[in-house]
């Protein structure tokens, strides 16, 4: 599964938005996560995850932050996150069906806060650039 | 059998009262069929759903979506027996439509995503818990006559 140019072109003309509130976007998406599925917050037993945190605006900036690396370089997401997919393969080994729950909840933030931008054909390429991002992160799991 | 407490009821009220049921369903499934492409093989006899465009006013999912919402909208009345509510239409899907439950699961996360668009802020957190917890529910109550 690979994005066409269609979807690379929708991706990156909808992160010159998103990147004005990427915090506050990774923040909620985290919330989103937390408040629909409580076991998610087992890999967070260090973290302050009560709503507006320090931790959980810290947390969400640095996810946009990666995704932002990854819409960069749009054409090697493998090599812009091959140091993040050492990380969750090596140290922090989160179970890979929590991707798709973030990824699920990512992209109800951007559809809260875009609704006219978020077309049938812009949640197709962020659903598809999301599960690729995804596959990356855990692709050395094994 | 789902628990909400007054609170997440009245949430769930709220949003339901504002809900334009037609808009939403057509939505919804059309958004199912542009984004899992394959879900479309439930549907051969809706006629034209080769782009995006046509997938959306395809005249047919509009009405197709519209039922699916108004059933669950149903289902809202029997959450202490979801289980029972959706009996029927369980047994509907294993042994006449041949679903696999699985795909209850992407109409839902895309439902959610349908809400989130039209209610934007509205939207919260903790809004969007309760109804991920409501449609889980109603899966797994569609899945339950499964053999």
């Amino acid at each position: 599964m690979s994005l066409t140019k269609a979807e690379r072109t929708v991706i990156l003309s909808m992160w010159d938005k998103i990147s004005t509130q990427a915090d506050a976007i990774g923040t909620q998406a985290l919330e989103r996560l937390f408040a629909s599925y409580p076991q998610t917050k087992t890999y967070f037993p260090h973290f302050d995850l009560h709503p507006g945190s320090a931790h959980l605006r810290m947390h969400g900036a640095k996810v946009v932050a990666a995704l932002g690396e990854a819409v960069k370089s749009i054409d090697n997401i493998g090599g812009a996150l091959a140091k993040l997919s050492e990380l969750h393969a090596y140290i922090l080994r989160v179970d890979p069906v929590n991707f798709k729950l973030l990824s699920h909840c990512l992209l109800v933030t951007v559809a809260s806060h875009f609704p006219a931008d978020f077309t049938a054909d812009a949640h197709t390429a962020w659903d598809k650039f999301l599960s690729i991002v995804s596959a990356v992160l855990t692709e050395k799991y094994r | 059998m789902v628990h909400l407490t007054a609170e997440e009821k009245a949430a769930v009220s709220s949003l339901q009262g504002k809900v334009k049921v037609d808009v939403v369903g057509g939505e919804a499934l059309g958004r199912l069929l542009v984004v899992y492409p394959w879900t479309q093989r439930f549907f051969d006899s809706f006629g034209d759903l080769s782009s995006p465009d046509a997938i959306m006013s395809n005249r047919k999912v509009k009405a197709h979506g519209k039922k699916v919402v108004n059933s669950l909208i149903n289902g809202l009345k029997n959450l202490d027996n979801l289980k029972g509510a959706f009996a029927k239409l369980s047994e509907l899907h294993c042994d006449k439509l041949h679903v696999d439950p699985e795909n209850f699961k992407l109409l839902g996360n895309v439902l959610v995503c349908v809400l989130a668009r039209h209610f934007g802020k509205e939207f919260t957190p903790q809004v969007q818990a309760v109804f991920q917890k409501v449609l889980a529910g109603v899966a797994n109550a569609l899945a339950h006559k499964y053999h």
